[in-house]
C-alpha cells in the first residue's frame, strides 16, 4: 500500500478509481497528562505528551483510512489530506482523508 | 493581604514564565538552526508535480508534529499589547518555532526513508486548548507538516 498527498504515485499510472476513503479518531488524554500539561503552560515549550498523543491518533486515523482502502481493492492512496479539529475541552479529532486508486 | 498575596502569585509565575521560558526560547532556536543545517540536503517544495526527467524508487507520505504551548509571561504580555494592538511579538516567535520544529521532524523522517526530496508540503496549525470556563485555560497549538517524500531510483 502506497501512501502519498501528490495527484499521482510518480512513475505509476492509475488504472482505476475507487473514491473518497478516510478514517478519523477521537482521543483525549488522561488526567495525569493534563495536569502536567497544566504545569507547563507556565514556563511553555513543547507539550511532549500532547505530540505524542496525536502523533497515535494520527497513524490510528491513516490505519483506519488504509483499512477502508484495502476493503475496496485499492492498493495506492492519493491526495491524501490531514485535518485537526478540536471538539470538545481536552479532545481531539484527527482525521485523514484520500483517493483510494489502483496503480500498475 | 489577600490582595497582597495574590498579586506575589501572578508576580511570581510571570518571573518564571520569564526566566525559564526565555531561556527554553533560545535553547530551542539554537536546536532549530543546527538541525536545519544538518537536514538541508533534504529538499522541500509546495510545488505538486516532481520533475518528469526524474525516476522514483518510492513515495511515501511523511508527517511532523508538535504541540507548543505560551508561558505565563507571554500570555500577559500578548493580551496587555492587544489592548493597543500591533504586533504580538510574544506569539510571533511561537509560531515561528512550532512550525520550524514541525518542518525539521517531517524532514527527519523523510530522511529515515532514504528521501532526497518532499513535494506538495502541507502545513496546518490548529488550536487546542481547554474549556473557556477555566481560567487557567490552556493555549496551545498544534503545527503539522506533511507531504509526499520521494527516494530517488539511483542514491545521488
Amino acid at each position: 500500500m502506497e501512501i502519498s498527498n501528490l495527484d499521482s504515485i510518480p512513475g505509476k499510472a492509475i488504472t482505476r478509481h475507487l473514491g473518497l476513503v478516510q478514517g478519523s479518531t477521537v482521543r483525549s488524554k488522561h488526567v495525569g497528562k493534563d495536569i502536567f500539561a497544566g504545569l507547563k503552560n507556565i514556563v511553555g515549550g513543547e507539550l511532549k505528551a500532547y505530540t505524542e498523543l496525536l502523533n497515535e491518533s494520527r497513524a490510528e486515523a491513516t490505519e483506519r483510512m488504509l483499512a477502508q482502502a484495502r476493503a475496496v481493492g485499492a492498493n495506492a492512496v492519493v491526495n491524501v489530506r490531514f485535518a485537526t479539529s478540536n471538539i470538545a475541552s481536552g479532545a481531539a479529532e484527527v482525521m485523514a482523508y484520500g483517493t483510494a486508486v489502483v496503480v500498475q | 493581604m489577600e490582595l497582597i498575596i495574590q498579586f506575589g502569585v501572578i508576580a511570581f509565575l510571570l518571573l518564571l514564565g520569564l526566566v525559564f521560558g526565555r531561556a527554553a526560547e533560545q535553547r530551542h532556536f539554537r536546536e532549530l538552526k543546527q538541525k536545519e543545517l544538518i537536514l538541508r540536503e533534504v529538499l522541500v517544495f509546495s510545488e505538486k508535480h516532481p520533475p518528469a526527467d526524474q525516476e522514483f524508487r518510492s513515495a511515501n507520505l511523511v508527517v511532523g508534529s508538535v504541540v507548543i504551548a505560551e508561558d505565563y509571561f507571554k500570555r500577559i504580555a500578548a493580551s496587555l499589547k492587544s489592548l493597543v494592538g500591533g504586533r504580538l511579538t510574544a506569539y510571533e516567535s511561537l509560531m515561528d518555532r512550532g512550525r520550524r520544529e514541525a518542518i525539521i521532524r517531517m524532514k527527519q523522517a523523510a530522511r529515515e526513508a532514504g528521501a532526497s526530496m518532499i513535494f506538495n508540503v502541507r502545513i496546518e496549525t490548529a488550536r487546542l486548548s481547554e474549556s473557556d470556563s477555566n481560567r487557567q485555560a490552556l493555549f496551545a497549538a498544534e503545527f503539522i507538516a506533511y507531504g509526499t517524500a520521494l527516494v530517488p531510483a539511483t542514491r545521488p
